[in-house]
C-alpha cells in the first residue's frame, strides 16, 4: 500500500473518532435547544468545569478514576439544572436572544471562577493510554474509548427519550410548549430534568476529553464554537441531523488537516459551514422554523 | 438650570469639557483610559446599530480583526501606508459583511441562527490569522514596523507617540459614530427595521425591502467596527488574534453595548466606560496576583444585567428619570 494512502486512511479514521466526540457535544446542545429553545453558549465551559472536577477528584483526592468520572458527570449535571433554575428561568419570558446572551455571561463567569480557583497553569490527568497499531495505522486508544463511550451515551439518551415515560413527556414538550402544560405536564420540571440531562452529557464529554487534552480555564473556547456549528449544520434541535453533521464536520477537519495543516482543516470546515448556509440556511437536515 | 440649557446646551458643555480633557495636564494613564473608552465606545456604538434592531451579531470580531490585521500586514509586508491599508480593509470588510449578510437576510436567518452563523465568521477570521503564522506571527501577535525611531510622529505611517493626538483622533471618530447613529435613528430605514425586528413577514408584506435594509445597516455597522480595528492597531501598535478577533472579543462587544444600553445613543459608550473602569478598578484594588476575579465579577454582572436590567445602565437611568419627572403616568398605549 502506498504510504500516502495509509496516512489519508488514518486521517479518515481519526475523523470518525473525532466525529463521535463532536456528536456527543451536539447531542447535549440539541437536546436543550429542542426542548427549552435556548442555546447554552457556555456549554463548553460546563465541560471545562467537569474536566477540572475529574482532575481534582482523581489526582488531588485520590479517587479511583471511574468514581472520579461519576463524580464529574454528577457535578456537571447539577450545574446544568442550577443553570436553568437560576439563570435561564428568569429570562424565559424575555426576548429569545437574551436567553442566549445570559449564558454568554455565564461563560465569562465560569472562566473567571476556574481561573480563580484552579489558576492558569495547564493541568494533566496523568493517565497515559497506549496507541493502537492497526495494520500500518496508529490510532489513539483514548480517542477510540471516547468514540465508543460517546456512541453508548447517545444510544442511552435515545432509548431514554423513546422508551421511558419521562422521555415521552420531554419529547411532547419539545413538540408543543403551549399545549402540554394543559395536558397536566409540569414544563418547569421537564426543563429541569432536560437541563440536568444536558449537563450530564457535558459531564460525559468532560470525562472523555480529559483523557486526551490538558485542562486550562480557556479550553472551552477551543471546542465550544465547533459544537455550535455542528448543531447549526445539522439543524438546531435536530438530534439525528446533529449526529450526521458531526461526522461530516469532523472529516473536513481531519482530512483537510491532513492535506494542509491542522488549523487549515478547521478553516476549511468553517468555510464549508458558511457555504452550506448559503445553500441550506436552516442546516443540512433542518426543517423546523 | 433652565430647560434651554439642559436641552440644547448640556451636550455642548459636555463636549467642550471632553475636548479639554487632555489639556488638564492629566497623566498618561488616565489619558490612555479615556482613549480606550472613546475607541471602544465607537466600536460598541457600531455594533449596537445592528443589535438594537434585532440583529445580534457575534461576528463583529471578524471585522475588527480584518481592520487591525489589514493595516498592520499591509504596512509590514508591502510597505503600504495605513492610509492605503484602510480602504483595502474597508473593502474586504464590506465584501465579507455582504457574503455573510446576504444569504442570512435573504433566507430569513434570525435570532439564534444568526448569532451562531456570525459566530462562525469571527472564528474563521481568528483561525485564518493564526494559521497564517508565517506572515501574521500567529497567536503571538504582531507589531507594526515602527516609524517612530527618529521622530515623534509619522502621518504617513499613522503612528503618533503622543497620546494627546490619539485622544483627538478617537474623539473625532467617536463623534462621527454618534452622528451615524443619529442619522440612522432619524431615517425611515430605522422605523422599517424596527418593524422587521418585531414581525419580519408582516413587514415584508407591507412592501418593506427586508434584505436590502438589513444589509445596509449591517454594512454601516461592519465598516465602523473595521475602522475601530484600524485605530486600535495603530494606537496600541500591537495586534493579537485573541484580542481583535474570535468569540471572546465578539462577546465583549455585545455585552458592552448591552450593559450600557443599546437602545439609546450614548448607551454603548456608557457600556464601554463601565466595563473598562470596572476592569481597572478591580485591577487596582486587587493587584495582578488574583487572576480571574475581574472576569468572574464581569460575568456575574452581565448575568445580573440581562436578568434585571435588560435595557442597560443608561436605558434604565433614563427610564427612571422620566418616571420621576412624571409621577402620574399616562395610560400605557400599544
Amino acid at each position: 500500500m502506498d504510504i500516502f494512502d495509509v496516512f489519508l486512511l488514518e486521517a479518515v479514521v481519526n475523523g470518525v473518532l473525532l466525529g463521535g466526540i463532536l456528536a456527543l457535544l451536539a447531542l447535549g446542545l440539541n437536546l436543550i435547544f429542542g426542548v427549552i429553545d435556548v442555546v447554552w453558549i457556555c456549554y463548553a465551559e460546563l465541560i471545562m468545569i467537569g474536566m477540572y472536577a475529574v482532575y481534582y477528584l482523581h489526582v488531588v483526592y485520590g479517587w479511583p478514576l471511574w468514581l472520579a468520572f461519576a463524580g464529574g458527570v454528577a457535578l456537571v449535571s447539577i450545574l446544568g439544572a442550577a443553570l436553568h433554575q437560576y439563570v435561564i428561568r428568569p429570562v424565559l419570558a424575555a426576548e429569545p436572544i437574551n436567553q442566549l446572551l445570559v449564558t454568554g455571561g455565564v461563560l465569562f463567569l465560569l472562566q473567571g471562577v476556574a481561573t480563580l480557583a484552579f489558576g492558569v497553569e495547564f493541568k494533566n490527568l496523568g493517565v497515559r493510554l497506549p496507541t493502537l497499531e492497526v495494520g500500518e495505522m496508529f490510532v489513539s486508544f483514548a480517542r477510540l474509548i471516547a468514540f465508543l463511550a460517546a456512541l453508548a451515551g447517545m444510544i442511552g439518551v435515545y432509548l431514554f427519550l423513546k422508551r421511558s415515560y419521562l422521555g415521552t413527556a420531554i419529547r411532547a414538550i419539545s413538540q408543543d410548549r403551549e399545549i402540554m402544560p394543559l395536558m397536566g405536564v409540569n414544563p418547569n420540571r421537564i426543563f429541569l430534568i432536560t437541563s440536568a440531562l444536558g449537563g450530564g452529557l457535558a459531564g460525559l464529554a468532560a470525562c472523555l476529553l480529559v483523557l486526551q487534552y490538558d485542562i486550562h480555564p480557556a479550553i472551552g473556547l477551543s471546542f465550544g464554537p465547533i459544537a455550535f456549528l455542528v448543531c447549526v449544520l445539522g439543524g438546531l434541535g435536530n438530534m439525528i441531523g446533529g449526529f450526521i453533521a458531526a461526522f461530516i464536520f469532523a472529516q473536513f477537519i481531519s482530512v483537510g488537516g491532513y492535506f494542509f495543516h491542522l488549523e487549515w482543516g478547521y478553516v476549511i470546515a468553517f468555510l464549508f459551514f458558511i457555504a452550506v448556509m448559503f445553500w441550506k440556511p436552516r442546516g443540512l437536515f433542518g426543517a423546523k422554523s | 438650570m433652565t430647560p434651554w440649557v439642559s436641552r440644547v446646551g448640556l451636550p455642548w458643555v459636555g463636549l467642550a469639557a471632553l475636548a479639554l480633557v487632555p489639556l488638564s495636564g492629566m497623566g498618561n494613564y488616565p489619558l490612555h483610559l479615556a482613549i480606550m473608552c472613546l475607541l471602544w465606545g465607537f466600536v460598541y456604538t457600531g455594533w449596537a446599530l445592528m443589535g438594537r434592531l434585532g440583529m445580534v451579531s457575534l461576528g463583529h470580531g471578524a471585522f475588527l480583526g480584518i481592520g487591525a490585521y489589514g493595516v498592520v500586514m499591509g504596512w509590514n509586508h508591502f510597505g503600504l501606508s495605513p492610509w492605503l491599508g484602510l480602504p483595502i480593509a474597508l473593502a474586504l470588510t464590506a465584501l465579507v459583511a455582504f457574503l455573510i449578510g446576504w444569504p442570512c437576510f435573504r433566507f430569513r436567518i434570525v435570532g439564534h441562527y444568526f448569532a451562531l452563523v456570525t459566530l462562525a465568521l469571527s472564528e474563521v477570521v481568528r483561525m485564518i490569522i493564526v494559521a497564517l503564522r508565517d506572515q501574521t506571527g500567529g497567536s503571538l501577535g504582531a507589531t507594526p514596523n515602527t516609524a517612530l525611531a527618529e521622530q515623534a510622529w509619522s502621518l504617513g505611517a499613522l503612528q503618533f507617540s503622543s497620546k494627546v493626538v490619539w485622544f483627538y483622533i478617537v474623539l473625532t471618530m467617536w463623534l462621527a459614530g454618534l452622528w451615524v447613529w443619529t442619522r440612522v435613528d432619524r431615517s425611515m430605514a430605522r422605523l422599517a427595521l424596527e418593524a422587521i425586528a418585531h414581525e419580519e413577514e408582516a413587514a415584508a408584506s407591507v412592501g418593506i425591502h427586508v434584505t436590502r435594509l438589513k444589509l445596509r445597516v449591517t454594512l454601516i455597522s461592519a465598516l465602523m467596527t473595521c475602522v475601530g480595528g484600524v485605530l486600535y492597531a495603530q494606537y496600541q501598535l500591537y495586534v493579537n488574534p485573541e484580542t481583535v478577533s474570535g468569540i471572546g472579543i465578539s462577546l465583549q462587544m455585545v455585552f458592552g453595548a448591552i450593559a450600557g444600553g443599546m437602545y439609546v445613543r450614548l448607551g454603548p459608550t456608557v457600556g464601554a466606560v463601565f466595563t473598562l473602569l470596572l476592569a481597572e478598578v478591580l485591577r487596582l484594588a486587587l493587584g495582578h496576583d488574583i487572576h480571574g476575579l475581574d472576569t468572574t465579577i464581569y460575568g456575574l454582572l452581565l448575568v445580573l444585567f440581562i436578568i434585571f436590567m435588560p435595557k442597560g445602565i443608561l436605558g434604565a437611568a433614563i427610564e427612571g428619570w422620566q418616571r420621576a419627572r412624571r409621577p402620574v403616568a399616562a395610560p400605557a398605549t400599544g
